[in-house]
């Protein structure tokens, strides 16, 4: 039996207020590929995403998970994928670590090691138990990037994944997404943010290039 | 490795947890319940007989209303910091962690109208032979009240002006919750039978167990998606 794609999108078409975003929009994405979605502000990225994930249903065509449509493999899909939207999703009144554990419970019992260890990759040990409301805009960002680094499903899809975050912390995320990639996984991103020359990245462009 | 009832019950405890966090928040339906109900022996008449005969009508509709107030609790916040998109993309079934919500929300807002409803009867006069009812009709209407409201939290979580759409919502499915909870307090209080008014709340509560984690899984999608 052949490999089918992790992802198989067939002639998508989304309008939204009358307005076409993208048409005949076709891609597969699959075990160890990097795919930026580029384009410029209103072009659709996000809802790309949002299609993609299911958040969304305002779209026609066909879309595929590992060669299963994806309404029947749903379950199977969103056990093996990480969404980051524009909202990092943490709740202010919960520390860091209740934020992961509650977050981690979706894939397996959460332990509070990998908690740690997780938050220790973005740079947050030691605020682990101060209420999420006292971080900065940036370091809540990094409670929501640091699910990359707890047992970490197999696609990524990030929208703008780069936002708010520090000069270090770009080059650390970069470098995690590569080693995702490597190591057999799949990420999906929108950023406006140019990625290196050494990142292996396919780029597909919505808006204008038409 | 996926299980089930892990992620019910950390999201149970989660919404417990942020609860107790904003206490504020938690003790407000709790006192707007306890003020309606002291205000009627001052602004009606003091005299136990007649406050003891519209006691149960009082304390119900105190504690639908109290209910009301609180259902924004129940999404509102999640829908605003993103968290309930991360929670729509749990890999489990929605209906149960949904469910896992709103039994969250009862036992913030409804356990406690049924613990102080009591002492309420106590200061409205309540007849003795009605505090069974009381308590009967409330352990089962008030989750009825939480699961019919989730539907309209779902539905207008999404709206910046939904105050008001809320309740319009949602009042036509409560009536009958109130009549027969009342009505039992009531009969009771007259010494008269009230198994059918137990059966039909039972009854009641058992359907939109069945049937409003479907529907407000329904809803919050449909929210979600804009």
């Amino acid at each position: 039996m052949s490999q089918s794609a992790w992802i198989e999108a067939r002639n998508l078409r989304c309008e939204r207020d009358d307005r076409c975003l993208f048409h005949n929009l076709s891609f597969t994405l699959n075990s160890g590929e990097i795919l930026q979605v580029a384009g410029p502000n209103g072009a659709g990225k996000s809802t790309l995403l949002r299609i993609l994930i299911g958040l969304s249903a305002g779209y026609e065509g066909g879309l595929s998970w590992m060669g299963q449509d994806m309404r029947a493999g749903r379950y199977d899909f969103l056990a093996n994928t990480l969404y980051l939207g524009h909202q990092p999703g943490v709740k202010g009144a919960m520390t860091p670590e209740e934020n992961l554990i509650w977050w981690q419970s979706r894939f397996s019992k959460a332990e509070r090691n990998s908690v740690y260890a997780a938050l220790e990759q973005v740079g947050l040990r030691g605020y682990e138990d101060i209420p999420s409301y006292h971080l900065s805009a940036g370091q809540q960002r990094r409670v929501a990037l640091a699910r990359l680094y707890l047992q970490p499903p197999k696609l990524w899809i990030l929208d703008e994944p780069f936002t708010a975050i520090d000069k270090a912390g770009v080059t650390r995320l970069e470098q995690t997404i590569v080693e995702h990639a490597q190591r057999g996984g799949a990420v999906i991103l929108t950023t406006h943010h140019e990625l290196p020359q050494s990142v292996p990245v396919r780029t597909l462009t919505l808006g204008g290039a038409q | 490795m996926i299980s089930l009832s892990a992620a019910m019950l950390a999201t149970f405890r989660r919404d417990l947890l942020l609860a107790y966090r904003a206490k504020g928040e938690l003790l407000n339906p709790l006192m707007f319940f306890l003020i309606v109900s002291s205000l009627f022996p001052l602004a009606v008449s003091p005299d136990p007989e007649f406050l003891g005969s519209i006691a149960p009508g009082i304390i119900w509709v105190g504690a639908l209303l109290a209910t009301l107030l609180s259902l924004d609790l129940l999404f509102k916040a999640d829908h605003d910091d993103g968290t309930l998109e991360q929670f729509l993309l749990m890999p489990q079934p929605l209906v149960f962690l949904v469910l896992s919500k709103i039994l969250a929300h009862w036992c913030i807002a409804g356990l406690p109208l049924v613990i102080v409803a009591p002492l309420l009867g106590v200061m409205l006069g309540l007849p003795e032979n009605a505090y069974f009812a009381l308590m009967m009709s409330l352990l089962l209407g008030t989750p009825i009240l939480s699961l019919l409201g989730a539907i309209g939290a779902g539905l207008t979580v999404g709206l910046k002006k939904g105050g008001m759409l809320l309740p319009l919502l949602i009042l036509p499915l409560y009536i009958p919750v109130l009549i027969f909870g009342a009505s039992a307090v009531q009969s009771a209080g007259q010494g008269m039978a009230i198994n059918g008014h137990i059966a039909f709340l039972g009854a009641y509560l058992f359907f939109t167990l069945a049937v409003c984690p479907l529907a407000t899984v329904a809803a919050l999608k449909l929210s979600v998606a804009r």
